[in-house]
C-alpha cells in the first residue's frame, strides 16, 4: 500500500442470503479473487484481483454474485479521467509501457451507427427470403479483365484461384498461443461447417487441424513462426500479414511463459522462449519486396493458393492498397483502428490507425479510380459487430467482412480485456490447460455456427428488403446508403448522400 | 405439383408472376392491368380453379386463361380511377426475321391500349433498317439548345468526322409535344487519320465523343449514334411521339418503343427511352435495385452514367459484354439475369454449368437484380430479357416472319389480332430474334 494504491475498480458483491458456499466461485477464478476463509465455510472475495470477466457471476448456482463498477472514484475532471490517472500511476511504479487487449474501447465514432440502410417501397418489391432465393454466396480473389475464349470460339472456364464462402464473413486470424487449442478447434470446425474460412494467425497450423485445410488461412507474418512447406499446402489461401489494426506499425510478443508443449512445437521454436514477430518483415522493406514474398508463396505453391496481404487502416491506405493491388496480391484484407489482440501497447491500439469504415470507402473508390478494382478483392475487419455492419461493409465496397471479436463473444469471452494476462476464465486465451478444459470445441463450434446462422439470415432479410436477391448486388451499391448526422467531408469520403437526400 | 387448386383468395400482388409457387399460389397475370373490376377478378379465380395448371412453366397452360381475360378487359371501356400500377412502364417491339420493312404505324398502335402504364413524361421508339441509304455513315441524333451549341457542337465534329449530311429530323407541330429542342440528325464517318492518331478503332472511337460530348458539352444532347437505325424519342405519351416524329413515313426492319413512368429521374427529353448507344438501343421496364453496384463497376471502363437511369446502366453492360468482352448474346443475358447457384448446381450438362459459374465468378457486379424486362434492339436482331425473379410482365407472340415483344398482350393484339405461339419467357431467360443473314 501507499501512493500507488488505488481502490480496485470492481467491487464483488456476494449476496449473503443466497450464497450456499458451494465454491464454484472459487474453483472458477483463476484470477484468485474468492476465497475460503481458512477452514470456514465463508468466502470472501478480494475486488483487487478481479477483471470483471463475470465467469464466477454466470456460474454461481444461487444467483448470489454480481460484479459492479466501484464508486469510489478520484475527484471528477473531465480533462483528467480516472482511467488516465490510474495509467499515470502505473507507470510511475512500473516504468513500463502499458498494455491492453482487445479492440479500442475509447469513446470515439463508430461510423456503422451512423450509416443507414435503404428498403423498397412502392416501385419496385422487396423480396421475402422465406419465400424467394436469396443468395449469398461470395468468390474471392483475381478476377481476369477478359474473358477468354478457344480457338473454337468456346470460353475458356479457367479462373485464378480463388476462396468460395457461402456467406461474405471469415474468421480473422488468430494465432495458436495467443488463443486456446478449443478455441481454435471450434474456430475450424465451425468454418468447415458453415462453408467459410478460419485463420490461424502467426501461430503455426496445429497437427490436429490439417483435417480442415480447406476451410483454413494460413498467415506468414514478420516472425515466420511455424511457416513451411507443409503448413503452406495444407491451407485453401496465405496471408502476408503486414500490419494489424490494433496495433499498426509494431510486432507482437508471445511471452516465453505461453511457449509451451504444442504451441512451441507448432511455431516451430523451443519452449519457453519468447516469440517476438518484428515490426517489419525484414525482407519487405518497400513495396517491391512484397511482391517478391507473394511471387515466393505463388511460386511455392504452384499458383494455386491466392494469396491475401492484411494491413492496417492508417493515414495512406488508398494508395498503400493501390500498391498491394498491383503488386500480385489476389486479396486485401484491411484491419481498422478498433480492430481486437491479445495483447498490444495501449497507447498504440487506442490512438493509432484509422476507422475501417473510412478507410474501405477511399481504397475502393480508388482502386475504382484506377480500374483496378477486379484485381484484387476486398476483406474488411476492425470490429464488424453484426450482420448490418457487414451489410453496410459490403454496400460500401467490401467483398467480405473479418470477424474476430465476435467470434469469441460467441464461445463466451466476455469482453474484460485481460487477455495479456494469460488467465482467461472462459478457456479462450490462455494455455493452461486447466483453463482451456472449460471450452467444449462441440459447443464452441455449434454457438458460432449458431450465431453465423443467424447474421445469414439477418443479411438475407436486409438484402431482400432492399429488393436485391444477391450479395453480388450489393457490393459497392453505396445508393443504397445514407449518412445521419455526418459532415460533408465525412459523406463525401463514404460517398454516400446524407438521410433525406 | 397439383393441377385444379382452387384459388383461395387474389393476392394483391398478382401482378407479377414470379415462379409459380405451389404453397402460395402466386398467379401470373400479366394483362390484368385495367379495368380489373369483381366480376372479372371472379370469372379469373373460377377459370384457375377450373383446371389452371400450376408449375414451373406455367405459362402455356395458362394461355387459355389470357385470352379470356383479353377479351373480358376489352370488352368494356377501362375508367379512369380503376385498377392502376403506379410504377410501370410500356415496352413493346416488333421485328420480321425475314428483314421486311414495316412503317412505324403498328407500333405507335401498339403502345395506345398500354397508354396507362406511362404518366406522359416520356416516350421513344428505336427503328432499325431506316437509312438504308446512309448506311455506311453513323447517324447521330442530336438535341441541340439553341443554334449557338449547334454551331459550336458541329466545328467540334468536323474535326473528327467527315459530316457526309446534317439536317432538322422532321417533326409535326401537335399540342401535346411542347417545349421541344432543336433535333437534328448528322450522319458522319470518322476520319481515318484521327483514328489512326488515337489508335481506336472506329466504334470505339465513336463511343468516346458520345461520351465526351454528353458528358462535356453543355446543350448538347447526342441519343442515337448506330448505322442505319435511329431512337426518337420526347417527352410526352408514346402515341403522340410517334405522330410527331412522323414515324409513319420510316421503314424499318424492327421497332422498340417505350411509354415512361418516371419514377426516380424527372421526366426530360434526353432521358426518355430507348437509351442507345452504337447500334445497341434499350427499352426497359423496371426499378433495378442493383443500379449502384452495376455503375460503379461499369464506370470504371469509360462509361459515365450521366443520366442516372436504369436503362443508362443497363445499355453500357450490354455494350461492354458485348461489344468489349465479347460475349454473345445469350452469354451476356446470363451475366445480367444469371441462373441461381441453385439452378447452376443442378445442371447436368457440365459444359454449361461450368459457363455459368465462370460468368458469374468473372462478372459478379454486373447481375442485375430487382424488376426489369428490356428489349435490347441491335444490328439485325431484338432480345428480349427479364429479371430473374420475374417481376415484370413481358409477353412473346409471332405471326409468319414476325415477332412481336411487349408488356402485354393486349399490345400484340393490337400490331397483329392472330398473333400466334403467345407465352411469358421464363425470368433470365433470353428471347434472341436475328432477321436472316444477308436481309438487313
Amino acid at each position: 500500500m501507499g501512493v500507488e494504491y488505488l481502490y480496485p475498480e470492481f467491487e464483488v458483491i456476494r449476496n449473503e442470503s443466497r450464497c450456499i458456499a458451494c465454491g464454484v466461485c472459487v474453483r472458477q477464478c483463476a484470477n484468485e479473487v474468492h476465497a475460503f476463509l481458512g477452514g470456514t465455510q465463508t468466502i470472501l472475495s478480494d475486488d483487487a484481483k478481479c477483471v470483471n470477466c463475470q465467469r464466477c457471476v454466470s456460474l454461481c448456482p444461487t444467483h448470489a454474485l454480481k460484479i459492479v463498477k466501484s464508486d469510489c472514484r478520484l475527484r471528477e475532471n473531465a480533462n483528467w479521467d480516472n482511467d488516465t490517472i490510474r495509467e499515470i500511476y502505473k507507470q510511475a511504479n512500473s516504468g513500463g509501457v502499458l498494455l491492453s487487449s482487445m479492440g479500442n474501447p475509447k469513446p470515439l465514432p463508430v461510423y456503422w451507427d451512423k450509416i443507414l440502410i435503404n428498403a423498397s417501397q412502392v416501385t419496385n418489391p422487396p423480396i421475402d427470403p422465406l419465400r424467394e432465393p436469396m443468395e449469398t454466396r461470395v468468390f474471392l480473389g483475381k478476377r481476369p479483365q477478359k474473358a477468354e475464349r478457344d480457338a473454337d470460339g468456346k470460353l475458356c472456364c479457367s479462373l485464378p484461384p480463388m476462396l468460395e464462402l457461402s456467406m461474405p464473413v471469415l474468421f480473422s486470424a488468430m494465432s495458436y498461443g495467443s488463443i486456446s487449442y478449443n478455441a481454435h478447434a471450434s474456430l475450424a470446425r465451425a468454418a468447415k461447417a458453415l462453408g467459410i474460412y478460419y485463420n490461424t494467425g502467426e501461430g503455426g497450423l496445429h497437427e490436429d487441424f490439417y483435417v480442415y485445410g480447406d476451410n483454413t488461412i494460413v498467415q506468414v507474418a514478420s516472425g515466420r513462426f511455424g511457416v513451411h512447406e507443409n503448413y503452406l499446402e495444407a491451407a485453401k489461401a496465405i496471408e502476408i500479414k503486414m500490419g494489424q489494426g490494433a496495433k499498426p506499425g509494431i510486432g507482437g510478443h508471445l511471452p516465453g511463459a505461453k511457449i509451451v508443449g504444442d504451441v512451441s512445437r507448432t511455431r516451430m521454436i523451443p519452449e519457453g522462449s519468447d516469440a517476438i514477430s518484428p515490426a517489419p518483415h525484414h525482407d519487405i522493406y518497400s513495396i517491391e519486396d512484397l511482391r517478391q514474398l507473394v511471387y515466393s508463396l505463388k511460386e511455392a505453391t504452384n499458383y494455386k493458393k491466392p494469396i491475401i496481404v492484411k494491413v492496417a487502416a492508417v493515414h495512406n491506405i488508398a494508395a498503400i492498397a493501390s500498391g498491394i493491388a498491383r503488386s500480385g496480391a489476389d486479396i486485401i484484407a484491411i484491419d481498422g483502428f478498433r480492430g481486437g489482440t491479445g495483447a498490444a501497447p495501449t497507447r498504440i491500439r487506442d490512438n493509432v490507425g484509422i476507422p475501417i469504415e473510412l478507410a474501405l470507402a477511399a481504397v475502393d473508390q480508388r482502386l475504382r479510380d484506377e480500374g483496378i478494382r477486379n484485381d484484387v478483392s476486398l476483406i474488411v475487419g476492425g470490429s464488424v459487430r453484426s450482420a448490418s455492419d457487414v451489410v453496410k461493409a459490403i454496400a460500401l465496397g467490401a467483398d467480405a467482412c473479418y470477424i474476430a471479436t465476435a467470434a469469441l463473444l460467441a464461445l463466451g469471452c466476455h469482453l474484460c480485456r485481460t487477455c495479456q494476462t494469460g488467465k482467461c476464465n472462459w478457456g479462450i486465451a490462455t494455455q493452461n490447460p486447466e483453463l482451456v478444459r472449460r471450452l467444449n470445441p462441440d459447443v464452441g463450434s455449434e454457438r458460432l455456427i449458431r450465431l453465423m446462422t443467424a447474421w445469414r439470415h439477418e443479411i438475407k432479410e436486409l438484402m431482400g428488403g432492399m429488393g436485391i436477391n444477391s450479395v453480388e448486388a450489393l457490393r459497392g451499391n453505396r445508393l443504397m446508403l445514407r449518412g445521419i448526422g455526418l459532415t460533408e467531408k465525412e459523406l463525401e469520403i463514404l460517398g454516400i448522400a446524407h438521410a433525406g437526400e | 405439383m397439383c393441377s385444379k387448386t382452387p384459388l383461395p383468395y387474389m393476392r394483391h400482388y398478382t401482378r407479377f408472376s414470379a415462379f409459380v409457387n405451389p404453397f402460395f399460389k402466386k398467379i401470373f397475370l400479366p394483362c390484368v392491368r385495367k379495368g380489373l373490376t369483381n366480376p372479372v377478378a371472379r370469372r379469373i379465380i373460377q377459370a384457375m380453379s377450373n383446371g389452371v395448371h400450376f408449375g414451373t412453366k406455367p405459362f402455356r397452360a395458362e394461355m387459355g386463361v389470357f385470352s379470356f381475360l383479353f377479351e373480358e378487359v376489352n370488352g368494356m371501356t377501362p375508367k379512369e380511377g380503376q385498377v392502376r400500377i403506379p410504377s410501370g412502364c410500356a415496352i413493346a417491339a416488333v421485328i420480321s426475321r425475314e428483314g421486311r420493312r414495316m412503317t412505324g404505324e403498328k407500333i405507335i398502335e401498339a403502345m395506345k391500349p398500354m397508354h396507362e402504364r406511362s404518366n406522359g413524361l416520356g416516350g421513344g421508339f428505336a427503328a432499325y433498317g431506316i437509312y438504308p441509304e446512309y448506311k455506311e455513315f453513323y447517324a447521330l441524333h442530336f438535341f441541340f439548345d439553341s443554334r449557338d451549341t449547334r454551331k459550336t457542337c458541329e466545328a467540334f465534329l468536323k474535326e473528327r468526322f467527315e459530316i457526309y449530311k446534317a439536317e432538322r429530323i422532321p417533326t409535326r407541330k401537335l399540342p401535346q409535344i411542347t417545349d421541344e429542342p432543336m433535333i437534328w440528325r448528322y450522319f458522319v464517318a470518322p476520319l481515318q487519320s484521327v483514328l489512326s492518331d488515337l489508335q481506336l478503332d472506329e466504334k470505339e472511337f465513336v463511343v468516346r465523343t458520345v461520351m465526351q460530348i454528353n458528358t462535356q458539352m453543355e446543350g448538347v444532347y447526342i441519343f442515337s449514334s448506330g448505322k442505319n437505325m435511329g431512337t426518337f424519342k420526347a417527352v410526352g405519351y408514346p402515341e403522340d411521339v410517334g405522330l410527331y416524329y412522323r414515324l409513319d413515313e420510316y421503314e424499318g426492319y424492327a421497332w422498340t418503343a417505350h411509354g415512361r413512368y418516371p419514377t426516380n429521374t424527372p421526366g426530360w427529353w434526353g432521358g426518355a427511352h430507348p437509351f442507345t448507344l452504337l447500334d445497341y438501343s434499350v427499352v426497359h421496364n423496371g426499378e433495378i435495385s442493383s443500379y449502384d453496384a452495376n455503375r460503379r463497376y461499369i464506370e470504371m471502363f469509360g462509361y459515365k452514367c450521366t443520366l442516372q437511369t436504369d436503362t443508362e446502366v443497363i445499355t453500357y453492360i450490354l455494350d461492354y459484354l458485348v461489344r468489349r468482352q465479347a460475349l454473345t448474346l445469350s452469354e451476356a443475358a446470363s451475366v445480367i439475369a444469371a441462373p441461381f447457384w441453385s439452378t447452376i448446381e443442378k445442371k447436368t450438362d457440365l459444359e454449361d454449368k461450368a459457363k455459368h459459374i465462370y460468368l458469374r465468378t468473372l462478372f459478379p457486379s454486373l447481375l442485375v437484380t430487382g424488376p426489369f424486362s428490356i428489349v435490347l434492339g441491335f444490328d439485325g436482331g431484338l432480345m428480349a430479357l427479364g429479371d430473374r425473379l420475374k417481376l415484370r410482365s413481358m409477353v412473346v407472340g409471332e405471326k409468319d416472319d414476325k415477332v412481336f415483344i411487349a408488356s402485354e398482350e393486349a399490345a400484340i393484339r393490337v400490331m397483329e389480332p392472330d398473333a400466334a405461339n403467345i407465352y411469358a419467357p421464363a425470368g433470365g431467360e433470353p428471347v434472341i430474334i436475328r432477321v436472316k443473314e444477308g436481309a438487313y
